[in-house]
């Protein structure tokens, strides 16, 4: 096991006793989950704001353009900027609308996004939620949020609306499935669901590494299946502006608008933090076999570093997805999961139970 | 019966549902309102509504005089804006038997072409765009910049040009203007491969084209579909071969024929014929004869009387311009058959059967700009 | 046919073929194998005062020659003429352009409402028209 990488549990444990000491025990904890809650929210705002700051910039860097320069240094106060502007518009009351769906969909979106980032691990020790059962705790709540698309859409009580929702529920149900199986073979290769405990198997080389050709395939189909969980890219007919103006949120204004676009680039990030978690390591640096000098180098840069530096790739990977590839169809996009990604995940599931069982792999 | 006879027209069953595209749309270019019947994703009926940008250009034109009319002229078709003006100047010409000086008639023929390459990388720009493909028009329009220095430089304007005049040009060419095109000329070859290797051979783009939109030959002969949405069903239609005009008959180039009619068919057509645009421009672009701009003509221009009939091929299609005339100077009727105006009614025989992303696609393969409708 | 009269038309040939007979006619030259017209290039209509003439610019695919078709509608009230959109589809709208800015109505035309204009704003192109709040004259 890598020996000299810091273990945070030392510095939450430290926290945790101190709290215990200057005050009663039921106010200690509630102290923490304020703590947490509080550093989350803001980790959460935070991101989010660059990465959309990040996407204009790498979406106007393929364009041939400039993104935006002129807010802050090199534009970066923009999104800041655009969040009081959108903090400052009016809600717009929709006629005839479902008033207390049309209200909580946003939430609930926003709520999802949160539940997932919470099991996400960025050092060793600094989870919040460390369940046994990782892996399928993040599949299970991420798709909590087609629960708030389809409110928004229905709620919304016009067509356009409508028709986005409904082909948002079909495309996000249909992949969860090819999200679900691509994972899996990284938990039959490593044999735990709990994620501390995948990063911890790939203390001796990357999963997608080890377990090579299956690994690769699984790779890819997740990146896929979770460009098209997230509605991003060539899979975003939700919100095709050329087609149905907005799709199902194009009746939300203000605040709730933000709730939408907020949540869809940090399911964004949340989806390339599993894909870095499951497949490229999550925090551990790059190690090739056990104890050798060549680790040593590697682990001199900081974990949380390291596993920044895997997120931020694999989201540029979906963004230039996003920007180079025109639009698929309702039908085109169904076909896709069921006709192919699907059988090719299960084939993918036999084959690597199989390797696991012979000990084919690294 | 006439109020029956609407009703079936618009909705279909009673139990569809129609939703409206447009006027405000992002991918009706222009203002167009598509009233669409649909069952579940498939179209049932599409019924399109024009008129919204109306101006009665043809009624203008009998009060103006005839150099006045072509400022009308190009703000029908504004991306070929030239070879609207082509069109009106060649028809007085021809009325008042004018002979006008070879220099003028292989600088219009280059500003056509140049023209109608300008034309088919915003078709490009947008046809990209409404897939889904947003970088598409980030590199179109940029290459089309070039086009636009050029005009700009040469006469001012970058999209509504009013070079032309009935008798030549208004004003000499710029000296700077034959060098600027070899420029461009070896510039744009390089970059039309990238075009192909961006969108035409993408396994997506190509899925939501083939096989999208078929229009048959038939169909095109009775529906009037003229320009590169004629061609690439088989139509042979391109008046640069079949009644030339300008310095066609000194130049040699092939016309771009398909048989599938597709929308795939109709993209290859276009970025063929900027391939053959570029030919043109090559074999003129050094022969621009010496002489006059224009030729002498009076200063109050009357045609005389009769009917004369002129047609052009814009980047679109089939321009004809038909002007009875009664010896004033303002015609007596002038009237524009626009090449859009029969594009754009194929839509309700094209779209039927297929799903609403089909019908961006649909019409944006036709390539319609909408003031040309709705003159 | 005897009583068509073939108006001076330097650039095409022309006919002037009497209303009665100009569907008739519209379908002898479509369906002909010889001439075989089958692409209807324009179809509008001019005010000449006392009557309109429907003008239509036909040609041939096949052949490549072009013919124009003139028929004349006698007064200024109560104008129709037979449709000829079954014979070219394209005629249909032509049709209704000019139904929207002339006033004249055509019989058997599939679908024959106002193409640009609203249903009450009177017919534009006619020589008679005046808007003074739209239209500038000099």
């Amino acid at each position: 096991m890598a020996v000299n990488i810091y273990d945070f549990t030392e510095l939450t444990r430290n926290i945790g006793s101190g709290l215990q000491r200057a005050m009663s025990p039921g106010w200690a904890r509630a102290t923490e989950y304020v703590i947490i809650g509080l550093a989350f929210l803001l980790f959460y705002a935070v991101t989010g704001l660059y990465i959309i700051y990040g996407e204009r910039r790498i979406c106007a860097f393929m364009q041939n353009r400039l993104g935006p320069n002129r807010v802050g240094p090199a534009g970066l106060f923009q999104t800041i900027a655009d969040l009081i502007k959108l903090l400052t518009k009016e809600l717009i009351p929709i006629r005839n609308a479902d008033k207390l769906l049309f209200n909580v969909a946003p939430f609930i979106v926003i709520i999802a996004s949160f539940m997932a980032i919470a099991a996400i691990p960025f050092a060793r020790g600094l989870q919040a939620l460390d369940f046994e059962i990782g892996i399928f705790y993040v599949i299970a709540v991420s798709s909590l949020g087609v629960v708030g698309i389809l409110l928004a859409g229905w709620s919304s009580n016009s067509k356009y609306s409508l028709i986005g929702a409904m082909r948002s529920g079909a495309q996000i149900i249909s992949y969860e499935l090819s999200v679900g199986l691509s994972l899996l073979t990284i938990v039959v290769y490593s044999g735990t669901m709990q994620l501390s405990g995948i990063i911890e198997s790939q203390a001796n080389g990357w999963w997608i590494f080890k377990g090579h050709i299956p690994a690769l395939v699984a790779f890819l189909v997740f990146l896929v299946a979770s460009t098209a969980e997230t509605n991003r890219g060539p899979f975003d007919l939700a919100e095709a502006e050329s087609e149905l103006t907005a799709g199902f949120h194009t009746e939300y204004s203000g605040i709730r608008f933000a709730f939408f676009f907020l949540a869809e680039y940090m399911n964004m990030f949340i989806v390339a933090s599993i894909a870095t978690t499951v497949f490229l390591g999550g925090w551990m640096p790059l190690h090739f076999g056990l104890n050798n000098t060549f680790n040593h180098v590697m682990d001199i840069i900081p974990p949380v570093v390291w596993y920044l530096i895997k997120t931020a790739s694999v989201v540029f990977v979906m963004m230039w997805f996003k920007w180079t590839f025109p639009r698929l169809r309702i039908d085109q996009l169904l076909t896709l999961e069921w006709k192919y990604l699907l059988p090719i995940n299960l084939v993918n599931i036999v084959v690597v139970a199989f390797l696991c069982l012979m000990g084919w792999h690294f | 019966m006439q109020e029956e006879t609407v009703k079936n027209m618009i909705l279909g069953e009673d139990d569809d549902y129609v939703v409206n595209m447009g006027p405000q749309h992002p991918s009706t270019h222009g203002v167009l309102r598509f009233e669409v019947s649909l069952y579940g994703e498939t179209i049932r009926k599409v019924v399109p509504h024009c008129g919204y940008i109306h101006r009665g250009i043809e009624k203008m034109c009998e009060r103006d005089t005839y150099p006045q009319i072509i400022h009308l002229t190009d703000r029908m078709d504004y991306l070929s804006a030239h070879m609207n003006n082509e069109a009106v100047c060649l028809c007085v010409e021809k009325a008042l038997g004018v002979e006008i000086p070879e220099r003028v008639t292989c600088i219009r023929t280059i500003l056509d072409e140049l023209n109608r390459i300008a034309s088919h990388q915003l078709w490009w720009c947008a046809m990209g765009m409404d897939m889904g493909a947003l970088t598409t028009f980030f590199y179109g329009l940029r290459d089309r910049e070039r086009i636009l220095d050029i005009f700009e430089e040469s006469f001012g304007s970058r999209l509504l040009h009013s070079y032309n005049t009935p008798g030549g040009l208004m004003h000499d060419i710029h000296p700077g203007f034959r060098k600027r095109i070899v420029d461009f000329i070896r510039y744009f070859r390089k970059k039309l491969p990238e075009y192909d290797q961006l969108l035409t051979d993408n396994v997506i783009f190509r899925e939501r084209t083939e096989g999208i939109g078929v229009l048959s030959l038939e169909d095109a002969i009775q529906y009037g579909v003229t320009g590169p949405s004629g061609r690439a069903s088989g139509f042979s239609c391109d008046i640069r071969k079949i009644e030339p005009y300008g310095a066609y008959r000194k130049v040699s180039f092939h016309e771009v024929l398909r048989t599938e009619g597709d929308t795939l068919a109709r993209y290859k057509v276009r970025i063929a014929e900027m391939y053959e645009s570029m030919h043109i421009l090559e074999q003129l672009v050094d022969q621009i004869p010496e002489g006059d701009y224009s030729a002498k003509m009076k200063a109050v221009i009357r045609v005389p009387a009769g009917e004369f009939f002129q047609r052009v091929e814009t980047a679109r299609g089939e321009l004809g311009v038909y002007i009875v005339s009664d010896g004033n100077k303002t015609p007596y009727r002038i009237k524009f058959r626009t090449p859009n105006f029969s594009n754009l009614f194929v839509i309700s025989k094209l779209a039927p059967g297929h799903k609403i992303a089909d019908l961006v696609a649909i019409s944006g393969s036709l390539d319609l700009v909408i003031p040309d409708i709705d003159r | 046919m005897p009583d068509a009269g073939f108006p001076a038309n330097p650039q095409f040939s022309e006919i002037l073929v009497p209303k009665d007979r100009y569907y008739d006619f519209c379908r002898t030259i479509k369906t002909s194998p010889d001439l075989f017209f089958d692409y209807l290039i324009s179809l509008t209509a001019v005010d000449w005062n006392d009557h309109f003439m429907i003008v239509c610019h036909i040609t041939s695919t096949r052949y490549r020659h072009t013919l124009v078709v003139k028929t004349r509608l006698e007064g200024r009230e109560e104008l129709s003429v037979k449709s000829i959109s079954d014979l070219w589809k394209t005629a249909e709208y032509h049709e209704r352009e000019v139904f929207d800015l002339f006033g004249i109505r055509f019989l058997n035309h599939p679908d024959l409402r106002r193409l640009f204009l609203e249903d009450d704003y009177g017919y534009p192109l006619r020589k008679d028209f005046t808007d003074e709040t739209r239209m500038i004259i000099k």
